[in-house]
C-alpha cells in the first residue's frame, strides 16, 4: 500500500561549542552558527524517505520559521523528499500556535485532495524542548499518536511503533492515518549526494503565511545550564597505559 | 596550569604551520629563549592550516612564490610528511591551453622539473574518473604532492623544544601588545605577560586583530573557501593511502578535486567573494567545529556542483557517494595577493608572518627566520615585505576591494599587465583632468593613477607609419597600445612630458643627514650641493635594496627620490638606519611635490623659453639640480634621465601642478611636445638605454657586479653591503647582466609574437641556462625599442654566454625564439655614447 506522508522539522542553531545567548537571552547567539533540523528530525526525514522507497506514495517535508528556513526544507529533498511546505513565520510560534498552524496546514491540504497517512515529528526540538507540537496535532487532528519511537513499521493500513522504556522496548500498534514522534538511533540516516542536492533545487516549495494564534506559553528568558565540563580519566603513561586501552577496546566489543 | 616564561627572545603568536615553523628555523638559527603561543590547543589551534587541504602545486608565475613554495616541499619532505601525488591542471578552453603553456614556461624559467602538457586521453589513463571528453589538455606536475601540515608544524615545534630553544603554550590567548617609544615590549596574556625583545605574529586571520592590539597594520582580510567531501567513494575502496591519484585543478571553473582516502575532497574558488573581520571568527568555545570552519553556504555551492559534476561524473553524479562534510573555510587574503612579512614600518621589533598558506608556509617560515638573525634572507622577499604597503592600502576598505576582486582570480589567466578594477582614483596627480582630456589610458602604481599612454597622440602612429610595431596577437597587445611606440618616437624626435607625480620623495634633514645617507647609499654622497646621484641600496650581502637618486640641496639637507610601489619599505630602509643619537630627521614629501619629466631634443628651448635662468649645457650640468624661476613658479629642475635624452625632471608643490603642466604643455606645443605616458618612461625608452628597474633586473639575489653598475671606486665612507660589495667586486660575476634583441617574432602559426618578460633564455640546443649560484637564465624585462626597431630583453646570463653577438633562445607560450645577446654590460643598445643626454 503506498504511503503518503509528512514529516515535519524545525530549524534550529547547530551548536557545538557553548552555547551562547543574545543579550536579551530571548535566543541563542547565532551570529558564528549555521542551521540544521534536531537529530531527532533528520532520522524522521530519512525513515520518511525509506517508507515511500518501500512501499510506494509521496513524501512532504513541513516547517514553520523564517525564509531561511527553506535551506532545512531543501535539505531534507536532497535527500529524497518529495516536496515543501514553508509556513513563513517572522516571528516566534509557540508550541500552541505552531501545532495550530500544522493543523490549519493539513486541513488545507486535505481540502486541496492531499491526505496524509503517517506524519512524523521528532520527539521533541532542539532548541526548546517542548516535547508537545506532535502530541497537540494528533489530537487536533483526533489521530493517534506514539511518541519517543525507535522504530516504525507501516503494514497493512496500520504502523508498528517501537518506543524505547528502561528495560526494553514497548510496541504499539496504531491504524493509519496516525502521527508518529520519533527519536534519534530510529535509523542512520543518510549523507545528501550530489544528484539530490541538484535535484532538490527543483523540487516543489509552497510557501503560506499563517495568523499566528493568541499565545499560550510565555517565554521569560533563557538559560544556560551549567555543563559538565568534558572529563577524562588518564588510564596510565607511556607503554603501562597499554593494558587499560586494551580492556576499554575489549569491553567496546573492537578486540 | 602551566607558566609562561617572564621574558623571552622572542614571542611567536599562533601555533599554525607559520608560527611552528618561525620558531624552528630561529632555533636554528641559533636562537634561544624562544615562546610559542596560541589561544588554541596543540596540535590543531583551530587556525587555517587545522582544515587546510595540504596540496601543493609548485609552480607559480611568481619567482618569489615558486622559490618559497620549493624551499617548503623540500622542508616537508626532510620532516617526512610529503606524499607525492602529481598534480593535473585541466584546461576546458584553448584560451587556457595557451595559460597552461604559459606555465610550461613559468617551469622553465624558475627550474621546476618534471611537468609536460598532457593530451585528455592522458589525463583520463592518470585520472580514470574525469570525463576528458570535456577537456583540451592539461598541464601535468609530476611533483605535486600532499603534506601533513599539522604534523610538519607538530615536529618542528618538537626539534625546537627538544633543543631546550623553546617554550610553547597552548590555550593562551593574547590580551595585548605593550609598545614603548614605538618599540615592542611585551605581550600580555591569559596566563600572564612575557617581556620579549621580538613579537612575532604568525597568527592567520586573527592576524590583523593582534596587529592592532599594538598600534600596527596587517592588512589582510579572512575569506571563505568552500569545500567539501564526498564519499564513500566504491573506486577508491581499496585505496592503500590516502591519496593515490593526481590532484585535478579544474582552472576554467576554478574548482579542484582530489582522492582524500575514500572521499573526494572539492574545493572552489568560484563562489563569490565572503570576506569577514578578525572579530567575526568566534572563540574556540563557541565554534561548531573550528573556529575557521564557519557553517556551509549551499546557495553559493551550487553551480560548482554542476562543474564537478561535469568533471567527475563517475563520483560526483553517483547517488550512493554522499555529501559528509562541508564547510566555509576561513583562509588569507591580501589585497595584491602576497603574503604580509617581515617587521612592521608602525611597530620596532613587531615582525608579521602572515597570508601565508600551506604550500609556502615552511620556506617563509625559514625566510623571515633569515631575515630576522642576518637582516636578509637568501630569497628576496620585497613583493611580500610588509613596509610595501601604502597607507590607503592599509585600509579595510582597499583590502576588501581588492582582496575580493582577486578571489576569483585565484586560477584565473592573469595577464602580466592586468590592472585592478576596484578602489580606483585613489591619488590623483594635479594633472589629472587635463590628461583625463588628453584621453589618458589610466594604469595604477601605487594607488596613484597614472597615464600608460594618450589617445590624444592618436595621430601619431600614421605620422610614424611603418616605425610604429603593431602586436597582430590579441595576448601580447592586451593592456598595450602602438601609441606607446609611437609617443616614444615622437619623444626622441621633438619632446615628451611625463607626469612622474607617482615618485616616492622623503627629505633627509640635519646634522646627521650626509651621514645618515652615506650609511645607505652606495655612491659617494659627500658632493657638493646641487649635484644629484643615482645610487644602489644595498642590502647587507651586497644584493639590491633599491635603486633611487638622492639630490643633495643643502649642506645638512637631502632629497631621495624613489618609485612608487616600493616607496614605503625604501623610507623604512632609511629611517631604521638614521643616526641614533637623533641628529638627521625623515621627512616623507611625496604628498608635498608633484613631478614633470620633460625630455627630447627640444627640451631645453622649451625650458629656455620658460625661464631666463641659464639652462645650457655647460650653466646647467647633467647630475645637477637648482631652483629656477619659471612664469610665477619657482622649480626645482634636475637635469637626469631616464629614458636617455636631454631633459629635466621638474619639481614644484603639489598645488602649483596643474599652472606648471599648462606653461610646460603651452610653451612646447610649438616644439612639437607631446605628453608621453608610462609606457615609453618606464619601458621603451629605458630598455633602449640598457637602464635596469628594481624589482626586475634588480633584487636582492643579484648584486651590482652581476648588474653591471660597479663603476668607479668603491668610497671610503662604511654603507650597509659594503664588505660584501668589495669581495663581489674581487670575484668572477656568476652571471652578467645583458640586453638582447629578438631575431624573429614569428611562430609557427605565421603570428609575429612578442615577449612580455619573466619568460625562460635558453641556450641554442634549448637547454636552460644555469649560473653556478644555481640561478636560472629568464627576461627580467621585455620591451619594444621602437628607435632601434627591435624588441628588447634583459636578463641575468652565465658568463660563458654573456658575450654580444651569442645566439641564445627564448622561450613563449610553448615556443623557442632565436635571440642574441645585444650587449654584455650596461652599454645602452641605443644612443651608446649618451650623446642625447649631454647634449
Amino acid at each position: 500500500m503506498p504511503v503518503n506522508i509528512l514529516c515535519c522539522v524545525k530549524r534550529v542553531p547547530m551548536t557545538g561549542g557553548r552555547i551562547v545567548l543574545t543579550t536579551d537571552e530571548q535566543a541563542i547567539e547565532t551570529r558564528h552558527l549555521g542551521f540544521t533540523i534536531s537529530p531527532h528530525e533528520e532520522c524522521g526525514v530519512e525513515e520518511a524517505v525509506r517508507l515511500v522507497e518501500q512501499h510506494g506514495g509521496s513524501s512532504t517535508v513541513l516547517t514553520l520559521g523564517p525564509a531561511e528556513a527553506e535551506e532545512q526544507l531543501r535539505d531534507a529533498m536532497a535527500l529524497g523528499i518529495d516536496r515543501a511546505i514553508l509556513l513563513l513565520a517572522d516571528e516566534e510560534f509557540d508550541g500552541q500556535a505552531t501545532a495550530r498552524a500544522i493543523v490549519e496546514a493539513i486541513e488545507a491540504e486535505r481540502a486541496a485532495g492531499t491526505e496524509y497517512d503517517l506524519i512524523f515529528f521528532g520527539n521533541e526540538s532542539a532548541d526548546a524542548g517542548n516535547y508537545q507540537v506532535g502530541i497537540r496535532v494528533a489530537h487536533a487532528l483526533g489521530r493517534p499518536c506514539a511518541t519517543g519511537l525507535k522504530g516504525v513499521a507501516v503494514a497493512d493500513k496500520s504502523v508498528r511503533c517501537e518506543q524505547e522504556v528502561p528495560g526494553g522496548r514497548d510496541v504499539y500498534t496504531l491504524p493509519l492515518p496516525a502521527v508518529v514522534a520519533v527519536k534519534e538511533g530510529l535509523n542512520l540516516p543518510r549523507y545528501p549526494s550530489v544528484p539530490g542536492r541538484m535535484r532538490a533545487k527543483r523540487k516543489p516549495l509552497e510557501t503560506r503565511t499563517p495568523a499566528r494564534a493568541g499565545a499560550g506559553l510565555e517565554k521569560v528568558r533563557l538559560v544556560v545550564p551549567e555543563s559538565q565540563g568534558k572529563q577524562a580519566q588518564i588510564l596510565g603513561r607511556g607503554p603501562e597505559a597499554g593494558p587499560a586501552v586494551v580492556e576499554i577496546l575489549r569491553q567496546a566489543g573492537i578486540l | 596550569m602551566s607558566t609562561l616564561p617572564g621574558r623571552a627572545r622572542a614571542v611567536v603568536i599562533g601555533a599554525g604551520i607559520v608560527g611552528n615553523s618561525v620558531a624552528y628555523h630561529l632555533h636554528e638559527q641559533g636562537w634561544s629563549d624562544l615562546v610559542l603561543i596560541d589561544k588554541g590547543p596543540f596540535p590543531n589551534p583551530g587556525g587555517s592550516t587545522g582544515h587546510a587541504s595540504n596540496f601543493i602545486f609548485p609552480v607559480d608565475h611568481s619567482k618569489e612564490m615558486t622559490a618559497l613554495t620549493a624551499d617548503s616541499v623540500r622542508q616537508y619532505k626532510e620532516l617526512g610528511v610529503f606524499t607525492r601525488s602529481g598534480g593535473i591542471e585541466v584546461a576546458r578552453t584553448e584560451e587556457r591551453m595557451q595559460e597552461l603553456a604559459r606555465r610550461m614556461s613559468s617551469a622553465l624559467a624558475w627550474g621546476v622539473d618534471g611537468v609536460s602538457l598532457v593530451t585528455p586521453a592522458q589525463i583520463k589513463a592518470m585520472v580514470p574518473f574525469l570525463d576528458e571528453s570535456i577537456l583540451v589538455g592539461g598541464f601535468h606536475t609530476e611533483g605535486v604532492g600532499v603534506v601533513d601540515s599539522l604534523r610538519a608544524g607538530t615536529l618542528m615545534r618538537e626539534r625546537a623544544q627538544a633543543a631546550g630553544a623553546l617554550t610553547i603554550q597552548a590555550n593562551t590567548e593574547v590580551l595585548g601588545i605593550d609598545v614603548e617609544h614605538g618599540v615592542v615590549r611585551r605581550v600580555r596574556t591569559t596566563r600572564g605577560d612575557i617581556e620579549a625583545e621580538i613579537v612575532i605574529i604568525a597568527s592567520g586571520v586573527w592576524s590583523p586583530r593582534l596587529a592592532r592590539m599594538a598600534g600596527a597594520s596587517i592588512p589582510l582580510t579572512p575569506a571563505v573557501h568552500q569545500m567539501i567531501d564526498v564519499g564513500p567513494v566504491p573506486r577508491f575502496a581499496t585505496a592503500k593511502s590516502h591519496i593515490e591519484y593526481p590532484i585535478v585543478r579544474d582552472m576554467d571553473t576554478n574548482m579542484y578535486e582530489r582522492q582524500d582516502g575514500a572521499g573526494l575532497e572539492i574545493g572552489s574558488y568560484a563562489h563569490r567573494p565572503i570576506l569577514h573581520d578578525p572579530e567575526e571568527i568566534p572563540s574556540v568555545e563557541e565554534a561548531a567545529l573550528s573556529p575557521t570552519e564557519f557553517p556551509f553556504t549551499q546557495a553559493d555551492f551550487e553551480l560548482q556542483m554542476e562543474h564537478a559534476l561535469e568533471l567527475c561524473p563517475e563520483i560526483v553524479g553517483d547517488e550512493s557517494v554522499g555529501v559528509k562534510y562541508a564547510i566555509n573555510g576561513l583562509l588569507s587574503l591580501t589585497p595584491d595577493g602576497m603574503p604580509v612579512l617581515g617587521e612592521t614600518p608602525e611597530v620596532k621589533n613587531l615582525w608579521s608572518v602572515a597570508a601565508v598558506w600551506v604550500k609556502e608556509g615552511p620556506g617563509v617560515g625559514k625566510s623571515v627566520a633569515e631575515w630576522m638573525v642576518h637582516g636578509e634572507s637568501e630569497i628576496d622577499l620585497h613583493s611580500s615585505d610588509v613596509a610595501r604597503f601604502w597607507e590607503h592600502q592599509k585600509t579595510r576598505a582597499h583590502v576588501r576591494a581588492r582582496a575580493a576582486e582577486g578571489f576569483n582570480k585565484t586560477y584565473g589567466i592573469v595577464h602580466p599587465g592586468e590592472q585592478w578594477a576596484s578602489n580606483r582614483d585613489v591619488r590623483l596627480a594635479p594633472f589629472h583632468s587635463r590628461q583625463a582630456e588628453l584621453g589618458a589610458a589610466f594604469f595604477e602604481a601605487a594607488g596613484w593613477e597614472r597615464p600608460q599612454w594618450y589617445e590624444s597622440n592618436a595621430g601619431l602612429v600614421e605620422e610614424y607609419g611603418d616605425r610604429v610595431n603593431r602586436r597582430e596577437a590579441e595576448w601580447d597587445a592586451r593592456w598595450w597600445s602602438p601609441i606607446v611606440n609611437a609617443e616614444h618616437l615622437a619623444m626622441r624626435d621633438r619632446a615628451g612630458m611625463v607626469d612622474l607625480s607617482a615618485f616616492t620623495i622623503f627629505d633627509i634633514a640635519g646634522p646627521g643627514a650626509l651621514r645618515a645617507v652615506q650609511k645607505v647609499a652606495m655612491r659617494e654622497m659627500d658632493v657638493a650641493v646641487g649635484r644629484v646621484v643615482y645610487t644602489p641600496v644595498l642590502s647587507p650581502g651586497g644584493g639590491f635594496k633599491a635603486d633611487l637618486t638622492i639630490m643633495r640641496l643643502g649642506d645638512e639637507f637631502f632629497r631621495v627620490v624613489t618609485g612608487g610601489a616600493h616607496g614605503p619599505a625604501d623610507r623604512k630602509w632609511f629611517s631604521d638606519r638614521l643616526p641614533d643619537d637623533g641628529s638627521a630627521q625623515l621627512t616623507d614629501v611625496t604628498s608635498g611635490w608633484t613631478t614633470l619629466g620633460l625630455w627630447g631634443p627640444r627640451a631645453r628651448d622649451i625650458v629656455g623659453a620658460l625661464t631666463r635662468a641659464d639652462v645650457s649645457h655647460e650653466g646647467f650640468r647633467f647630475g645637477t639640480c637648482r631652483t629656477v624661476e619659471m612664469d610665477t613658479l619657482r622649480v626645482l629642475a634636475s637635469r637626469i634621465s631616464y629614458v636617455g635624452d636631454l631633459g629635466w625632471e621638474l619639481y614644484v608643490p603639489i598645488e602649483e601642478g596643474r599652472r606648471l603642466w599648462d606653461m610646460v604643455f603651452e610653451e612646447g606645443r610649438p616644439h612639437g611636445l607631446v605628453p608621453v605616458g608610462i609606457g615609453v618612461y618606464g619601458t621603451t625608452g629605458r630598455l633602449e638605454k640598457c637602464y635596469r628597474a628594481y624589482g626586475f633586473e634588480l633584487e636582492s639575489e643579484y648584486n651590482v657586479v652581476e648588474a653591471g653598475m660597479a663603476w668607479g671606486k668603491v668610497k671610503d665612507s662604511d654603507f650597509v653591503g659594503r664588505d660584501a660589495h668589495v669581495r663581489q667586486r674581487g670575484e668572477e660575476p656568476a652571471a652578467i647582466l645583458c640586453t638582447l634583441t629578438v631575431d624573429d617574432h614569428t611562430s609557427k602559426g605565421g603570428v609575429k609574437r612578442y615577449m612580455l618578460g619573466r619568460e625562460p633564455i635558453l641556450g641554442r640546443d634549448g637547454s636552460r641556462l644555469v649560473d653556478r649560484k644555481g640561478r636560472g637564465s629568464y627576461v627580467t624585462s621585455a620591451g619594444a625599442g621602437p628607435s632601434l626597431g627591435k624588441h628588447i630583453l634583459m636578463a641575468y646570463l652565465p658568463p660563458e654566454q654573456a658575450v654580444a653577438g651569442e645566439r641564445l633562445l627564448v622561450e613563449y607560450l610553448g615556443e623557442r625564439y632565436p635571440v642574441t645577446v645585444a650587449v654584455a654590460d650596461a652599454t645602452p643598445v641605443f644612443d651608446p655614447e649618451n650623446t642625447r643626454i649631454r647634449s
